[in-house]
């Protein structure tokens, strides 16, 4: 038992807390996000692997034949997508709890900036991957 | 007491006083167990599988870009050094959908219970060393094999 008997100053009850949200006044939506854009990489990557069966080892030409198809070009996409969206509701949460004080928040818009760049690079070479194999280079 | 967080540690006991309940024990006081490696793990190779995804969509535009980057990804990609770091991000990505899929189990309410997460640790790196051990062997073989194949038929890469 402790020696001295605590005393609270703040005015916040348990249930209080329960129910109205807690300090972040989130964070269901972000459980949520993790764990949908998990589930649906497993098909998506599933999917990847068989992929990369078909073109480990393959040259330039092949390539951009395989991004030309729609549904490959399609799935890449959304693989791509997914990946960097769900990487940015990952990291985001490892620097929640690793990351305090003054450095929170330059990491936190480090790690938003840098997945969402990633992303889009993807996206845009799929699209040019697309556009060369429609022109036949 | 003014900080929120310490002051919502402070439970009372079945006579109304109140105690301050204990705090978690620092990370070197706990025995070791498979379960705690397990799980900081699945955050260490989500990190790894990130850099990974990074590096693969340098590869898509260095595809994108055209023959000559390609080429130079290829080497990248061929190189023995750059082979072990794909085998890495593998593994890495492999353990984080085995732990993932152990996440998710969870949250739908299974198999959270003390002996059934202490059974399940090392099924989840058996399964993880083996499917990775077999992905591994055989992406390297089929692209070791179309790569000799197109040398033998005399087409530049």
């Amino acid at each position: 038992m402790n020696a001295s008997v605590p005393h609270i100053e703040v005015m916040r009850s348990q249930l209080g807390r329960a129910r109205g949200l807690g300090a972040g006044h989130s964070g269901v939506g972000h459980w949520w996000a993790e764990r949908v854009s998990a589930a649906s990489l497993l098909p998506l990557s599933t999917w990847f692997v068989v992929q990369m069966f078909r073109l480990g080892g393959a040259d330039h030409a092949e390539v951009v034949k395989w991004g030309g198809k729609p549904v490959n070009a399609t799935m890449l996409a959304a693989l791509i997508i997914t990946t960097f969206y769900h990487a940015q509701v990952g990291l985001q949460v490892i620097v929640d709890d690793y990351v305090h004080g003054k450095a929170h928040l330059p990491t936190r818009l480090l790690i938003k900036i840098g997945t969402s760049l990633m992303g889009l690079l993807g996206v845009f070479a799929v699209i040019k991957l697309v556009a060369r194999s429609s022109t036949g280079k | 007491m003014q900080d929120i967080r310490k002051a919502l540690y402070v439970g009372s006991r079945s006579d109304g006083t109140l105690i301050e309940r204990p705090m978690s024990p620092h990370l070197q006081v706990y025995r070791y167990r498979l379960s705690m490696v397990l799980s900081i793990s699945n955050r260490i190779t989500g990190v790894i599988a990130t850099a990974g995804a990074a590096l693969g969509v340098f590869w898509l535009g260095a595809a994108a870009k055209g023959p000559k980057s390609f080429a130079t990804a290829r080497k990248v990609t061929g190189n023995p050094l750059g082979k072990l770091v794909l085998v890495g991000w593998l593994a890495s990505v492999v353990y984080h959908t085995v732990g993932g899929i152990r996440h998710l189990i969870w949250d739908a309410g299974y198999r959270y219970d003390k002996e059934e997460l202490n059974k399940d640790g090392p099924v989840a790196v058996g399964v993880t060393a083996g499917v990775s051990t077999v992905l591994a062997v055989a992406l390297l073989a089929v692209a070791g094999c179309r790569r000799s194949k197109r040398a033998k038929a005399g087409k530049v890469s």
